[in-house]
Order: structure tokens, then C-alpha cells, then sequence
């Protein structure tokens, strides 16, 4: 997309499309309006590094009894787990009492089993498609971020930085810049320490300078260095203009998060950063304490997490940037439904997905996973593709049209309404149909064939059906259909006995359908 | 901020110390282009004295000669023939321009391909040290350069006064510095000052030459020209044959004057005059300091390493294997600290020495080999160092311009360059003019010896890579940060190598170690530190 288009695609919905004015007056950007160069929403994504498990994180109070069932050793006792308000299906772990008081106050929204088509269980692998939003078996060589940012800023980095987009397009927090704002043309982001006070901003480590020839030179390359950085000044100029922020705890993801809110209420025009969670959520052993499961290894880090968030949330609250920031929580994988002996749990495959700030809608979208009828593999199948999760940040979020979208993200996804419309404006039939069986099979129980009957608004319509490890088996039905209800009959005559899922997808709709195959 | 540094005490004497990874690789950076994993395997497995040894043996001559790669060719000479001995008696300089540019080429290639000698980077020191310039010289047959280079070569690491004597009639220098014109009645200073300031006595604090001396020594050069087809001819008509008295700096040294042809011989005479003077050899080991150690000379590395080394000049009869060896095996030259880590990059050194110690894949066929050799000169050049393209008569100005010498390689323009030619070399490899140069980081880890182990992966690539040492910390956040995608387990890692290597061909195996291994690379060569040698 060219930047003309996009604000194109910004300013005139904004301004035109039937908000009631005293809406738009709480906006803090509406200052800037008309004539504000930009949509001024900031995303910030974090990544929690090891693969979370979100079983324990958002748990099923729907299905206690197979949740307990399944994970007796971790499970977290009933009268602990945190309610959530006009919510009796799902709770939060203990830890996240700063979560629960963001979803009671309609900031925090939860999409459940996010994840893709044949969840791959090693780190490295998972970790590139998230970043990347790539399929399991697709290589690529670009981040989703830095194909939304360089197709939006048209020929960066060739004449950037300028007057609309002053500063970094991307900003890592740390040292080391994240796949994720990779571009073909190289990286989209800068790297910021989120512990210096910002005179020293070269991309990079930096040791000391001895006094010897080695660290004269040294000074005088990294002078050089700092001079080459076209973005040190502006970045040091906006974060001097803060000097009062919120309390936070004394923790790394806390510091990135108030570097974040600092530079974004200072004034960067930075579209996304990216910051990471303090520890490693690869919880095989240890991730409670025996005896109690509402302790240990998660808990902390989960502590960790939603402390910080709540901290920062309040932060851009008390810094006026609370309606510019939405950010979303997620990792490689989340983790295998039935815990092991080692009071941990293994790799596992789709994941619940935290997204939070003013313009979430506090929620949770999509079932409960199916937990009865498992073993010790089984993984909680996928309702939602994480790119639909990207795909509708992209549009309901940087107001970015849905032809540009498919186009940042190779193919189109599922649009999800984890948003408030009111950010770009945008309308949407809340098909989510929830109570309404849009997809069912008969019989169920089957064997060498099962009809399965589903309803569908019109258009692209999917029915994929995934084994319990989440690979999938079968693809019914992938074309598109008039509105109505419509009927497939399944050959299963070649599928193992088990526990088998059928997803439905059509435009945002989306639901799954155990199935149940049993030998003849 | 500037520091003023103490000059190291340390000497001459050989050095005794530790013979490890940091002092081989310190020695073949300074000695070679880069230094790759095999040859620093190589030299650790000899003692210090003797890798000094085989560093400094001559490498064999040039196996090919530069190639007609630019087409067409007025004096029909082939495409992917050489132009070499094809007649020097063309006025094309279209033509030439396109041989000087062939030549160019040629050259990086003899940098890649300079294995374990010293030979070729010595060449490139007397390159800078006689600095000519072919493009304002248009009107000099391409040939004559590509035999400068030749001679060069035949006397780097032998002694000075010959290939001064050999430079001094030499026909591109004969025309660059106007010695073909320089005759009895119409004498040409030129290469008679040049023979001075630039050459053998220097603007050190112990010269003291004047004027008067450079008249002379004009007047002592009058007759060596060329012939029409530019081979050297001694005119002993053009020839000044009066006695040339030099001044009290050199001993009011007269050399008798000679007609005929014996009035030739009169250089020779002068050229032992002005290798007597204690200045001469000081200037020269002061260059080879700077070339080979560091560009700050304070009193202390005077008195400790350029005059004893000067003795040692002085003493081989200017033999330069013999005073490379005492340098390169002396306390002062593995003093770490002092001498470690301080030498900002040449364009060349960075370019070939990135080439090698990746050992980036180049082309096999002629063309291939042309364009990626003319890619990498043009990024040299735009980095300020284009080879037989030197801009002052006095050389780079990293080698001689007080105060700034090697940081003047380093501006914000060129420092950027470099990191746009690190991340294309590390990315996509797709360079100009369609050449493909990449970097293969998976081979590259391949070569070090336990790319499984991620701490021992990060730390030996560092050896390689990065002069200036990397704390501890710094360390772990590389391998947590960009080998462990955030994490702190090593054995993923370990498990996506042993996944890799139990199958190479499976694409999703290989591009998860591969893209991380690139961003490694890329991290450390974006670094400032990278630039230090």
C-alpha cells in the first residue's frame, strides 16, 4: 500500500464516518486532526519466550472436571481461579490479578486455541512462523510487522527518516532486533536499550572503551556510529520530554514496557514494538510446586507478566497515550493438554492469545477446548489461525484495508472481533453465532463415514477436520458456497480411532465439532 | 574523547609469551587479508617464530594475467584474452581506461587468492608507498601499470634500495612523475623531490634536506627515459654530466658527474647516499609501524621499536624479510594491549579479509570472476581506496596524514557503506552489476570446531570476527538472544545443529539454524568493533 492510500484509508473514516462527537473529543489524537499526518496507534507485541502454557493461564471453568482430570499434578484448584465478570466458562490463573482487572474493565480480550495447521514442536521452527506468519512448512525470509511497515512507509528505508515518519518504524527493546520487522529490505526497526538514559543509542552491545589504542578507536568509531544513526536524537529528544511515569515492578519486562510507554508519550511516531517477557516459559518440570499447583515456575512468570502490563497499562493511562497503545501477548506454542510427571507439561500446539488496552473487547472468543477422551499427546486443536489474530490488528487496529492485508499477509485470513470498532471505524456482522450449531456430524460416534452438515453465511467457506496432535486430517469442504445449510459426506474409513475436531470457517465465523471415530 | 596513550615499553626483544588463538589471529590479520579458521588452525599448530617464517616466504607469481572483459577492442585483441603483450603503441584511451579497469579487477583477484604469504599485502604497502594514479594518466599504456605491479612484487620482501632503483626506472613512474622529460637543459623536478619526501628520507623530525637537494638530485636523474615504445632508454645526450653536490644533510656527498653511458651509473651513487642517512631507514620502519601495528608514534615507540628496527634495516642492507621478521616476532608486536585491536580496517582489508574468512563462493567463469573482482574494487573504491587509483602522490591518507591517519577510513558516509556491503554480503549476497557474493554462515559454522555448543560457537566465531573481547555477559546475550531465540536452554540449539546435521537437505532444519546463524554474523559485523583489525 502506498502511504497516500493509507491515509486515506485513515483520516476520512475517521472523520467521516458517523462517530458521535463527544467520542471522538475523549481521543487524544483528534487534536492533531484533520491534517494530523497519521493514525497515531502504536501496537506493542510481547513475546513470551519457551511456549506459555495456557491451559493453566486462562483455565476452563466449563470443563473443570476434565481439566482436572487431565493435569491433576498442576491443576489449579477451582475456588482459586480468578472469575471474570459475566464469564462462568473460563477463569485466569491466581497470578493474574492485574489480567482479571483489565478484562472487568474492558481493556483485556482473550482468543482461545490460536494457532495453524500442523503445529510444529520444536522452538526454533515455531518461534519463525509466529514471527514470520508463515505456514509450518513455508519458509520465509520477512516478518509479518516488517511487511506491514515497509509496504506502508512506500520505498523505506530510501528517504526516511522524513518529515511524516521522523523516527524508527519499528522499535525493538533490547539489543537484538526481532525477525518479526524484517523486510526484503532489510530491517524495519531500531534497537533501544531499555536501561541507559539514551545517550548512547547505537544499535548494539557496548563495552567499555579501555584506555589503551584499542579503545581509542573504538571511541571513535562508535562516534561515528552514533552520527550515522539517523533516529539517536530524535529518540533521546522524546524520551528526555518524560520525566515523570507510574510505578513499576523491578522487573525486565517492566522496564522495556516503561521505555515503551516513555518514548511513545514522548512522541515517537513508532508504529510497533516489541519487547519480551522476563524468563523462560518452557515449563517441563517445576512449572508448580508439588502440593501447590498456584506456586511455582508460572506463577511467577505469569506474576511477572500481568503485573507489568497492568503497570504499564496505568502508566499510559496517567501519561494520556492510553488510547494510542493495544498490545498482544503470545508465544511459539502453548503447551500439551495432560501435564507430566515432572509437575511441568511438554510442547504442545494452539494457545490462548492475550490482546489488551482501551480498544480491546473484554472477552473471551471461541470455545473451551474439548478436553474429554485424551491422552497423554493430545494437544488443544486450533479454532483460530494466529494470523487471523494479525490479520484483524491490521485492520481494525492500523486501519489498514482488507485487500492490503492479504497482500502483508500472503493469503486472507479469518477476521476476528477482538477489537472495538471505533479505532478505525470499522463495521463488521458479529457472526461469531455463539449458542448456534453451525457445524455438526452424524452419527457420532462413526466409522467408515460420517455426514457433516454445516451452515454458512455465503462466500469462502472451510471445513478442515484435525486429528488431536492438531495435524490436519481431511479438508471436506473449500470453496464457495451460497448462503445456507449444506451437507458432505466424509470417507473415514482410513482414519485411526480417536478423538478427531472439524472447523468450521466462513468469513469470521468460526467453530469446531468434536468427532469421534471408533473402529468397526 | 580523545586519550593520549602511552607508548608500549615493550621492544624488539622476540617474544616468549603465549603462542594462542588471539596472537595467531592477531598476527595473520595484520599479515594477511583476514584470517580464516583453517589458516589460524595452521599457524597455532607451528611456534610463533616459525608461522613468522612461512608468512614471510614469497608466494608464487601471478598463474594468469589480466583479461579483456570489457568487449570490444580496437587492436583486436579477444574478449577473455588477455591484453598483455599485445602492443603498447595504441592512443585509445577508451580502450585504456577499460585495461586499467581489466587491471583493477585482476588485482583484487591476486588479494583473494594471496594464501598464506605476506606477498601480496607487502605489495600493496609499496602500492601505497609509490601511490600512482592510472586514471589522470590515461595517456600511460595499461601494460605499464601491470608491470609496476610485477616489479613491486619481485622486490617486496627483498631490498629497498633495488625496487627503488627498479620504481626509478621504471617507464609508468619515468611518466607519471615526468622523469621521461626530465633532461639537462629543461630538468623536471618532479621525481627528484618525490625520491625524497615520499620515498627514502620522508618530513620526519630527522630530515633535513633542502631545497638545493632536490635540484641535484633532479639534476643526477637527467637521461633515464623511454623509448617510443615506452621501454627505459638511458639518453646520455639529455644527461647532466657535471659533479651534483648534495648538502650537509647528506654529508656535502658530491657524485661525480659521467658522460656517456656510464652517467647512468650516477643514481646508483645517489641512491647509497640517501640509504646511509639514519633517516632513511627510520622513515621507512615508520611506515611499516604504521602499516603493521599502530599510527601513533610518541617518543617511547621511537626510541623502543623504530630505532632499533631502523638498525636492523640499516644493518640487512634494507632487506625486508629480515626486518618484517624481527617486527613481527618482537615483545612490542604481541603486547595485546598496546598493539592489539587498534588498526581501523583498510576498504580492502575489510572487503577481502570479509571474502576470505567466509571464504564467500566466487564465480568460476571468466566473467563471473571480472564482475564480482570489478564489484568488489568499486566498493573499495567507494570507500576510498581504489587500487592503482590513489589520489595523492603521498599515498592513502590513512598511511601518512597526521592527525587522524586510519580514522580517516571511518566517516559517516563510509562507515554506513560498510554496513550496507556487511548486510547485502550476510542478506541477499544480490550485489551490483548482478554478481551474487554471500556469505554461507552455515558453512562458515560448519568450520569452527563445535558448532553444536552454542557458548563455544559464539565465542569462536568472536575469535575469528571480532578483535576488541567481548565480556561474558555480552557473550550470553548473543547465544540466549539470537541462538536461543530469547531463551536459556543451550541444547535447543544443539538439537536444531544435530537436526541439521542429520539431515541437510531438509529446508526447515537448515533455515532454522541458518537464519539464526546469519543474524549472528550480521549482529557482530555490525558492530563498530568489527572494523578494528
Amino acid at each position: 500500500m502506498r502511504r497516500r492510500d493509507f491515509l486515506k484509508a485513515v483520516a476520512p473514516v475517521t472523520m467521516l464516518g458517523g462517530f458521535r462527537i463527544d467520542a471522538l473529543s475523549r481521543l487524544p489524537f483528534m487534536g492533531m486532526l484533520p491534517g494530523a499526518a497519521d493514525n497515531d496507534h502504536v501496537l506493542v507485541l510481547v513475546q513470551l519466550v519457551g511456549g506459555n502454557d495456557t491451559l493453566n493461564t486462562v483455565i476452563p471453568l466449563e470443563h473443570f472436571g476434565d481439566y482436572m482430570g487431565a493435569r491433576s499434578n498442576i491443576a489449579i484448584p477451582q475456588g482459586k481461579v480468578l472469575t471474570l465478570q459475566d464469564n462462568l466458562k473460563n477463569g485466569f490463573h491466581p497470578s493474574l490479578t492485574g489480567m482479571q482487572a483489565l478484562y472487568n474493565n474492558d481493556q483485556l480480550a482473550v482468543i482461545q486455541s490460536v494457532g495453524y495447521p500442523d503445529a510444529d514442536g520444536s522452538h526454533f521452527r515455531a518461534t519463525d512462523v509466529w514471527l514470520e506468519g508463515a505456514d509450518e512448512d513455508q519458509l520465509l525470509t520477512t516478518g509479518w510487522v516488517g511487511r506491514f511497515l515497509s509496504d506502508t512507509y512506500a520505498n523505506f528505508p530510501a528517504g526516511y527518516p522524513n518529515a511524516d515518519m521522523p523516527d524508527p518504524l519499528g522499535i525493538q527493546i533490547g539489543s537484538v532486533i526481532s525477525p518479526v520487522f524484517q523486510a526484503t529490505v532489510g530491517t524495519t526497526a531500531m534497537a533501544v536499550p531499555s536501561d541507559t538514559e539514551f545517550y548512547n543509542l547505537i544499535n548494539g552491545i557496548t563495552e567499555p572503551e579501555p584506555d589503551t589504542p584499542m579503545g581509542n578507536e573504538l571511541t571513535y568509531l562508535r562516534s561515528v556510529a552514533r552520527q550515522t544513526n539517523k533516529y539517536a536524537a530524535n529518540i533521546t529528544a522524546a524520551a528526555k520530554k518524560i520525566t515523570q511515569q507510574q510505578p513499576y515492578p523491578d522487573t525486565q519486562l517492566a522496564a522495556q514496557l516503561r521505555t515503551v510507554a516513555r518514548l511513545i508519550a514522548g512522541g515517537l511516531k513508532t508504529r510497533v514494538y516489541f519487547v519480551t517477557a522476563s524468563g523462560f516459559f518452557d515449563t517441563h518440570g517445576g512449572q508448580v510446586n508439588p502440593g501447590d499447583p498456584t506456586t511455582g515456575q508460572h506463577a511467577s512468570l505469569l506474576k511477572d507478566l500481568s503485573d507489568s502490563i497492568s503497570a504499564f497499562m496505568n502508566d499510559c493511562k496517567f501519561l494520556g497515550i492510553n488510547k494510542q497503545v493495544l498490545g498482544m501477548t503470545f508465544s511459539e506454542f502453548g503447551r500439551r493438554i495432560a501435564s507430566n510427571g515432572s509437575f511441568g507439561t511438554d510442547h504442545g500446539a494452539a494457545q490462548a492469545v492475550f490482546v489488551f488496552g482501551d480498544y480491546a473487547r473484554a472477552g473471551v472468543l471461541g470455545q473451551n477446548p474439548d478436553l474429554s477422551g485424551l491422552n497423554s499427546q493430545s494437544n488443544i486443536p486450533m479454532q483460530y489461525d494466529f494470523r487471523s489474530v494479525y490479520s484483524s490488528i491490521l485492520r481494525d487496529w492500523f486501519c489498514v484495508s482488507p485487500d492490503d492485508v492479504s497482500t502483508m499477509l500472503l493469503k486472507d485470513y479469518q477476521y476476528l472481533p477482538f477489537l472495538k470498532t471505533t479505532a478505525c471505524n470499522n463495521t463488521y456482522t458479529d457472526l461469531n453465532g455463539l449458542g448456534d450449531s453451525l457445524i455438526k456430524n452424524s452419527p457420532n460416534p462413526f466409522v467408515n463415514n460420517t455426514t457433516i452438515t454445516f451452515k454458512t453465511a455465503g462466500g469462502h467457506t472451510l471445513v478442515q477436520i484435525f486429528n488431536a496432535l492438531g495435524r490436519i486430517v481431511l479438508v471436506p469442504v473449500d470453496q464457495d458456497y451460497t448462503g445456507g445449510t449444506w451437507s458432505v459426506t466424509v470417507d473415514t474409513g482410513r482414519l485411526a480411532a480417536g478423538v478427531y475436531y472439524a472447523r468450521l470457517q466462513n468469513q469470521s465465523v468460526q467453530q469446531v465439532r468434536t468427532l469421534l471415530k471408533v473402529r468397526g | 574523547m580523545k586519550h593520549e596513550l602511552p607508548g608500549s615499553p615493550a621492544g624488539l626483544d622476540p617474544y616468549t609469551g603465549d603462542w594462542d588463538t588471539p596472537h595467531v589471529v592477531h598476527l595473520l590479520k595484520r599479515t594477511l587479508f583476514g584470517a580464516t579458521v583453517q589458516d589460524v588452525n595452521h599457524f597455532k599448530g607451528l611456534s610463533m617464530s616459525a608461522a613468522v617464517d612461512e608468512l614471510l616466504q614469497p608466494a608464487a607469481p601471478p598463474a594468469t594475467k589480466p583479461l579483456n572483459h570489457y568487449g570490444a577492442d580496437p587492436t583486436g585483441v579477444a574478449q577473455w584474452s588477455t591484453w598483455i603483450g599485445t602492443g603498447l603503441t595504441y592512443e585509445d584511451q577508451a580502450m585504456n581506461l577499460n585495461r586499467v579497469r581489466s587491471m583493477q579487477a585482476w588485482w583484487i583477484g591476486q588479494l583473494l587468492g594471496s594464501g598464506r604469504s605476506i606477498h601480496e599485502k607487502m605489495t600493496l604497502f609499496w602500492h601505497n608507498h609509490f601511490a600512482p594514479n592510472a586514471l589522470p594518466n590515461l595517456g600511460i599504456p595499461a601494460e605499464l601499470w601491470y608491470n609496476q605491479y610485477l616489479t613491486l612484487r619481485k622486490y617486496a620482501l627483498g631490498n629497498f634500495p633495488q625496487l627503488m632503483k627498479a620504481i626509478t626506472l621504471d617507464p609508468a613512474m619515468l611518466l607519471m612523475l615526468n622523469g621521461s622529460t626530465n633532461t639537462k637543459t629543461s630538468p623536471n623536478e618532479n621525481f627528484g623531490r618525490e625520491l625524497q619526501e615520499l620515498y627514502t628520507i620522508g618530513k620526519g623530525p630527522g630530515s633535513f634536506y633542502v631545497q638545493g637537494d632536490v635540484a641535484t638530485a633532479a639534476r643526477v636523474l637527467t637521461g633515464h627515459t623511454l623509448d617510443l615504445n615506452y621501454n627505459y632508454l638511458f639518453q646520455p645526450g639529455d644527461h647532466d654530466d657535471t659533479n651534483k653536490a648534495f648538502s650537509v644533510f647528506y654529508n656535502n656527498t658530491i657524485v661525480t658527474g659521467y658522460s656517456g653511458a656510464a652517467g647512468a651509473g650516477e643514481l646508483d651513487t645517489m641512491l647509497a647516499m640517501l640509504f646511509t642517512t639514519q633517516e632513511s631507514a627510520r622513515f621507512l620502519c615508520r611506515k611499516l609501524y604504521n602499516f603493521f601495528v599502530y599510527y601513533k608514534i610518541d617518543d617511547t615507540v621511537e626510541a623502543n621499536v623504530i630505532s632499533p628496527l631502523a638498525d636492523v634495516l640499516r644493518q640487512s642492507g634494507y632487506n625486508m624479510t629480515a626486518t618484517l621478521s624481527v617486527l613481527f616476532k618482537s615483545q612490542h608486536f604481541y603486547d595485546l594491549v598496546n598493539s592489539g585491536a587498534c588498526i581501523i580496517k583498510s576498504p580492502l582489508d575489510m572487503l577481502v579479509g570479509l571474502c576470505r574468512e567466509f571464504q564467500v563462493a566466487m564465480p568460476s567463469d571468466a566473467k563471473g570472476q571480472y564482475d564480482a573482482w570489478t564489484m568488489l574494487a568499486d566498493n573499495a573504491s567507494d570507500l576510498q581506496q581504489e587500487i592503482l587509483a590513489i589520489p595523492l602522490v603521498a599515498g592513502w591518507g590513512a598511511y601518512h596524514q597526521a592527525p587522524q591517519y586510519h580514522e580517516l577510513w571511518i566517516n559517516s558516509v563510509t562507515y554506513s557503506q560498510r554496513n550496507f556491503i556487511t548486510d547485502l554480503l550476510i542478506g541477499t549476497g544480490n550485489m551490483k552489476n548482478g554478481t551474487t557474493l554471500r556469505i554461507d554462515a552455515v558453512a562458515f559454522a560448519n568450520s569452527l570446531p563445535a558448532p553444536q555448543d552454542p557458548n563455544r560457537l559464539v565465542s569462536d566465531a568472536l575469535d575469528i570476527l571480532l578483535r576488541p573481547p567481548l565480556s561474558d555477559s555480552s557473550i550470553t546475550l548473543l547465544k540466549q538472544s539470537i541462538l536461543l531465540g530469547g531463551g536459556t536452554t543451550d541444547m535447543y540449539w544443539t538439537n536444531a545443529w544435530l537436526n541439521y546435521l542429520a539431515a541437510p537437505s531438509d529446508m526447515a532444519a537448515y533455515a532454522t539454524i541458518e537464519s539464526r546463524l546469519r543474524s549472528l554474523l550480521k549482529y557482530l559485523m555490525d558492530l563498530p568493533e568489527y572494523h578494528l583489525s
